[in-house]
């Protein structure tokens, strides 16, 4: 059987406290949500804290909260499963709520939270693997021991991919996230959270905690998030597409966002596309034209499921349907 | 590299106080089929990718392999252990033996346990919901079909009606 | 109901066909019906026991380490780390198990520690028992083992051309296992006769067992000088062979083997393995209990799953689509070992003739070492490959003609009670019947070649295909003149009847099947019979849960059985009652005159009447299958009792701009023979559909092959659940499912085999599916998305509509197979000998 490395186990009572004691133990200290993700990174000793700081007590991460003009707060810790039926998510915020039903299974969307997807650590197939496989292969440089990228022997960065299925479309959707450090509390648009590298895949601080995600207000945009996977549950994004369009009232697309998840080490704007879109309404001819541009950001790897020029390929049919969902 | 200490727990076990003592980093599967000797829970990989070792912690179905046991004290922890009521299979368990749902019988506990909290959430769920409600538990016998009939008959008979299995689903067309 | 008693004697077998295969189901009372499974309550609610979950006092937790690299020689093992490490009680390595063993005897070609070389990432080097499992595995983190690094193996092709390094010293030239070749009739005729000829080339990739259940050993040494093995395995009497050949002197009635209920085995868990050795001499060693759990990813290296083979098929047919002629060619990647690689490769040649007739066939077959996990049988074994490639090779064929797939199939039948150009000897025959439901269900002639559009763009199109499976293989895998299978019947003056018998339950049913048949036959409730198996101490042999052989095999020896303890009491309350023994009838957990009910006892005073006359009652059944007429080299692959078939249509919903498809609905016929359970054999169809899906869909074991610091990598791609993609509820289609029963007169009750042939059509079948909706061929296994894809971007630019492996000469390696080994058909007046003797190069490992 597969156990988990020993460690110390925190359970703060409080955001500040978390943050003292990630501070306190530095890279030897981990924080968890869910569980989920860490926990078979642990068990396959890609990560092995001494420390483990669970942020179940810290009050107030738990909810969803309304506000007067639609725009919700949602806690970090708030359980996926319980996004995907909240009544206000799917009723104005349809893409989103979507987009966390796709995640993996519902067993694993009782235990995950919306933070943990949010900061879900990017994901290799020459990575994701037991000790004794990267032992046989040589340890590639996102794990400890190593220095090779196994994707890109020439390449002096990882690739891992981006493989949350909420980060494309919340940054499609220009939300917001709420972190707390030890100076206090900040937000920050979404993408900003994200770089592209494997490795140092966020730009937040390490003992920064993501306590929320905003939603802006529902307004004249539509959203869509549409994943490609080989089964229907259990497997990430290999290729996961969200789209943002806001229009004027005669239908016109005043400004668009796509982002390609798992095409990178970050959702990737599609940015060609985005062009395409601005000035037009979204006809079937304008939908395909826009999707023919995302060919070329699809920065696919081998080093995820189905097959690497195949999901190039197919990219801009699925940017299109993204597309055709916001009409 | 030396044991850690152990710490002393009670778990609520099937509405059983379970007192043990383990050590801090293991998870909710370990405790319970090493600590506690209940070994209906199984497991397939333990990194969360197959459903077997599905328990329900306050009503919930979690996967107990990703689960530390320490995160389970003070809560009410059910497994399959706990769904006969004494010598009373629960209509689940009773359905599945009659419709041959469990084959070898390894993926049958978490399925139980995933179904049972499918059942208490939705009471006449439909094939696809079905589908859906079991969608993190793998199954290499059955294909699946005879699950999703053996809960359909289960949430008949538990919501009173006097169900049988289909012909076709045990004669073939 | 009743007997005929002046046939059956007690201690005498019946003569020819006793198994009652024209029983009316009126007449039977257990024999068809839903019951439930004499272990359902038991798994329903968590309390069966799987090898993980026994322990014993004073236990150890044993780890393997393995091979970090392909192929390399072990230059040095230091384990002096180890063995000081806090809790660590022993540590063996090959050195202290030098004895070579296999699954076959032609093949004892496996240590169950390296000895001093290693043969593919994962082969296990040292093992390491410790007071935890995280000490034995921090443990082997600390030992250092130095190699010689040799070149790797990584394709039947390279195997072809590489010959040297060998992986093993033996086989026929350099990496070469095993070369068959032989030929019946007249091929050049046949072509000559043949009014279509096709030559194809298929690729059926590799792919695993996945069982839930990782396999499991607990190792008991005891003080005794007694050595006790609970484990995971389907073949408790070959696991007790090989652990007496690897750990003698230790007298082979020394060692009991308990296989413990499998968490599902598909043939995954039929070899004697590394492990389980291991654990044996671990506890030997230590004087302790011993415990292997393996990991999700060591399951993957235990592999024995199905071969990838490559594959040519020439097939020439009349234009009605009789096949004159089919010249076979199969090139199996045996991975790193030759497990059942032997009959494998015979079984990619055996029963191509016994779905449809086939005049004149000549079969070639080439087994390879590659620096793999070792492949074996997996659900179908060897004769699913092949099966792809000619199903799909047929509806080419019925395109080419002009003709519906199946009629073409409907009029080419294999006759009933008929002998193969290859001897092996069809009875019961339902394919006719099967195909008829599938395509009447399915809609085939309306809805076939419709290309009907669905609401979301996606094209629909049916695939049909057939296919036929063995009820057990004729032969054992190791010579004797000995039963294939022995039950034994203890009836106890409380009534109880005990069964015990040395078949091992993997989820089939197998412990049930006892239960049905010793209950019909007696008249008792199957869900009071106490059934004891696959326990060497306690049970008569029996060879094991393979080869679909325990419902026909086991059910017999069960039959036989239950017909002598039946024969006893009869006369016993023949004399008590004053009633003739023939007007005796057992029912309801009674037995009474057939022409006075009411004069009669129950069961329980039936056996204490029994006992009062004869003394104790116990008696025994076995079972040995029919000699097969094939008498040539190689003809003792194949034969069987008897044969199933099943026939499928598949409804596929292809994107025309992804190659995306789903599986919406199959419709399943097979030709069981007879259902002993209803429900069961239901589950076992449904089941094959699944897995068969799975093959068909996305499984495969895949490989990364990198270079890194001057040396080739080559290890599994993907060994995790996640990653090696298996079907979830969301894939599963509807399955209409066709039980067509023709009773075979070799089968309890005329049962025939299930378990696995049902799961032969789906891939062709969804193969030609796809053909149907987009017009693209696939003849590569799995049928994934990217290769519809591929497919239908060659048509669009006008090219060949086809993905698969080259039809050119390079599609295949350049082997010779030297000369034929030539056998005239039984129409052309042969008598199943070869009338030419080649010379043989092979070499067997010892």
């Amino acid at each position: 059987m597969l156990r988990l490395p020993t460690f110390t186990y925190y359970r703060p009572k409080t955001a500040a406290e978390a943050v003292r004691q990630k501070l306190a133990h530095g890279k030897d200290a981990m924080y968890v949500a869910g569980g989920t993700d860490l926990y078979p990174n642990m068990k396959r000793r890609h990560q092995t804290p001494l420390h483990v700081i669970s942020l179940q007590d810290v009050p107030g991460l738990n909810t969803v909260e309304v506000q007067q003009d639609g725009s919700v707060a949602i806690g970090a810790m708030c359980r996926l499963s319980a996004l995907e039926v909240h009544p206000h998510l799917l009723l104005n915020f349809g893409a989103f709520a979507h987009a966390v039903k796709e995640i993996s299974t519902p067993l694993l969307r009782n235990m995950g939270t919306i933070g943990g997807n949010l900061l879900l650590d990017t994901r290799c197939t020459y990575y994701d693997q037991s000790h004794e496989w990267r032992e046989s292969i040589d340890f590639c440089m996102k794990s400890k021991a190593g220095s090779i990228c196994w994707v890109a022997p020439g390449s002096p960065r990882c690739w891992a991919v981006q493989s949350s299925d909420t980060v494309p479309v919340v940054c499609a959707m220009e939300a917001q996230v709420e972190l707390v450090g030890p100076d206090g509390t900040r937000r920050i648009p979404a993408s900003e959270l994200y770089r592209d590298d494997g490795i140092q895949y966020l730009t937040k601080r390490p003992e920064e905690l993501l306590t929320r995600l905003w939603l802006g207000a529902p307004s004249n945009w539509k959203a869509s998030y549409v994943k490609l996977r080989r089964r229907d549950t259990f497997d990430f994004p290999v290729l996961g597409v969200g789209a943002c369009v806001w229009t004027d009232s005669y239908g016109v697309v005043t400004k668009a966002n796509i982002r390609l998840g798992g095409a990178g080490s970050y959702a990737i704007p599609a940015t060609e596309s985005e062009k395409v879109l601005v000035g037009q309404q979204l006809t079937d001819a304008v939908i395909a034209a826009a999707g023919e541009k995302a060919m070329k950001p699809a920065r696919t790897m081998d080093n995820t499921d189905l097959d690497v020029y195949w999901r190039r390929k197919v990219a801009p049919v699925f940017v299109a349907r993204a597309l055709a969902a916001c009409k | 590299m030396s044991e850690p200490n152990k710490v002393l727990a009670t778990f609520h076990v099937n509405s059983e106080p379970h007192e043990c003592a383990f050590a801090p980093h293991k998870t909710l599967l370990e405790v319970l089929r090493e600590d506690l000797d209940l070994c209906g829970t199984k497991h397939g990989c333990e990194l969360g990718e197959c459903g077997a070792c599905t328990v329900q912690i306050d009503g919930t179905p979690v996967l107990s392999c990703l689960y530390l046991g320490l995160d389970a004290v003070g809560k009410q922890i059910r497994t399959v252990e706990g769904l006969a009521n004494g010598p009373t299979l629960h209509p689940l368990q009773d359905a599945f033996a009659d419709l041959g749902a469990a084959q070898c019988g390894y993926c049958t506990p978490g399925i139980l346990m995933a179904a049972e909290s499918l059942l208490q959430a939705n009471p006449s769920p439909s094939r696809d919901e079905i589908k859906q409600g079991l969608a993190g538990n793998l199954c290499r016998c059955t294909g699946y079909l005879k699950i999703f009939e053996a809960v359909e008959l289960a949430a008949a008979r538990m919501r009173g009606e006097d169900a049988e299995p289909s012909k076709e689903s045990i004669y073939g067309s | 109901m009743g007997l005929d008693e002046s046939k059956s004697i007690p201690g005498v077998a019946r003569p020819d066909a006793p198994w009652r295969h024209d029983a009316k189901k009126s007449e039977l009372n257990v024999i068809g019906k839903a019951i439930r499974k004499i272990d359902a309550r038991s798994k329903v609610s968590g309390l069966t026991k799987f090898a993980d979950d026994l322990t014993l006092p004073r236990m150890l937790h044993m780890k393997l380490l393995r091979s970090t690299v392909a192929h390399a020689l072990i230059k040095s093992i230091d384990v002096h780390k180890a063995r000081a490490m806090s809790g660590v009680k022993g540590v063996l390595t090959g050195q202290d198990m030098p004895i070579p063993f296999g699954i076959l005897p032609v093949s004892q070609d496996e240590h169950a520690l390296c000895l001093d070389k290693v043969r593919f990432v994962g082969d296990p080097i040292v093992a390491v028992a410790a007071l935890t499992e995280e000490q034995a595995w921090d443990a082997c983190r600390l030992i250092e083992v130095e190699y010689e690094l040799l070149q790797t193996i990584g394709s039947v092709h390279e195997a072809a051309a590489t010959s040297d390094p060998r992986l093993h010293d033996y086989g026929v030239r350099g990496n070469i296992h095993r070369l068959e070749n032989l030929e019946f009739g007249d091929l050049q005729d046949g072509f000559a006769r043949a009014e279509h000829v096709r030559e194809d080339t298929f690729f059926f990739e590799g792919n695993t067992h996945l069982p839930m259940e990782q396999h499991a050993t607990l190792a008991h040494f005891d003080k005794d000088g007694k050595l006790t093995i609970w484990s995971s395995t389907q073949t408790p009497h070959y696991l007790h062979r090989a652990l007496a050949r690897v750990l003698h002197p230790l007298p082979a009635h020394h060692i009991r083997v308990i296989a413990c209920p499998n968490g599902g085995g598909f043939g995954g868990k039929s070899d004697p393995f590394n492990h389980e050795i291991a654990a044996a001499k671990m506890s030997m060693l230590t004087g302790r209990p011993i415990k292997i759990a393996l990991t999700r990813e060591e399951v993957f290296f235990c592999h024995r799953g199905r071969h990838p083979v490559l594959m040519r098929s020439k097939m020439g047919v009349t234009k009605t689509g009789r096949i004159t002629a089919l010249d076979f060619q199969a090139y199996l990647d045996g991975g790193a070992y030759g497990s059942y690689g032997t009959a494998s490769t015979f079984y990619t040649g055996a029963l191509q003739t016994v779905t449809y007739p086939v005049e004149n066939y000549h079969f070639r077959g080439a087994r390879f070492f590659t620096c793999k996990a070792p492949c074996g049988p997996k659900r179908g074994h060897g004769t699913v490959q092949p099966r792809f490639a000619i199903e799909v090779q047929l509806d080419k064929i019925a395109c080419d003609l002009g003709l519906d797939p199946a009629e073409l199939r409907l009029q080419n039948l294999a006759p009933r009670d008929s002998l193969t150009a290859n001897f092996l000897k069809i009875g019961s025959m339902g394919l006719g019947e099967c195909i008829q439901k599938v395509i009447d269900g399915s809609g085939w002639k309306q809805r076939r070649g419709q290309r009907e559009i669905t609401a979301d763009g996606r094209i629909r199109g049916l695939g049909l295909a057939c296919s036929s499976y063995l009820s057990g293989a004729g032969l054992p895998i190791y010579w004797n003149g000995l039963p294939h299978s022995g039950v034994q019947l203890k009836l106890d003056r409380s009534g109880l009847v005990t069964v015990f018998c040395g078949s091992t339950d993997i989820g089939q049913g197998s412990d049930s099947v006892l239960t049905w048949i010793v209950g019909e036959v007696l008249g008792v409730d199957p869900l009071g019979i106490r059934v004891v198996t696959s326990d060497t101490d306690l049970t008569p042999v029996d060879l094991g849960s393979y080869s679909s052989r325990v419902t026909v095999m086991t059910g017999n020896a069960a039959m036989q059985a239950a017909e002598r303890a039946r024969e006893i009491i009869a006369r016993g309350v023949a004399e008590h009652l004053l009633v003739p023994s023939s007007r005796l009838v057992f029912a309801d957990a009674r037995v009474f005159d057939s022409e006075d009910p009411q004069k009669g006892m129950s069961f329980m005073d039936a056996v204490i009447a029994a006992e009062a006359r004869f003394g104790t009652i116990g008696t025994v059944g076995s079972y040995t299958p029919p000699k097969s007429p094939a008498k040539f080299r190689g003809g003792g692959v194949g034969p069987s009792p008897s044969y199933s078939y099943s026939a499928a249509v598949v409804e596929v919903e292809v994107d025309p701009l992804t190659g995306i498809y789903r599986v919406p609905k199959v419709w399943m016929a097979h030709d069981i023979g007879r259902a002993l359970n209803a429900a069961v054999a239901m589950g076992q169809i449904e089941g094959s559909v699944y897995m068969g899906l799975g093959e068909a869909m996305m499984e495969e074991m895949a490989y990364r092959d990198r270079s890194h610091k001057g040396h080739r990598v080559f290890v599994h791609k993907i060994p995790s659940l996640l990653e090696y993609k298996s079907p979830s509820t969301m894939e599963m289609p509807d399955v209409v499912t066709y039980v067509v029963e023709d009773p075979d007169k070799n089968g309890p009750f005329g049962a025939k085999e299930v378990g696995q042939g049902p799961l032969l059509p789906m891939m062709p079948a969804i193969a030609n599916a796809v053909f149907d909706a987009v017009g693209v061929r696939v003849d590569e296994n799995p049928i994934s998305f990217e290769k519809v894809f591929a497919a239908l971007q060659s048509k669009k630019e006008g090219k060949d509509a086809r993905f698969g492996p080259s039809a050119g000469a390079d599609g295949v390696p350049q082997v010779d197979f030297g000369d034929s080994l030539k056998i005239k058909t039984p129409w052309q007046g042969g008598d199943g000998t070869a009338w030419n003797e080649p010379k043989r190069e092979k070499k067997a490992a010892k």
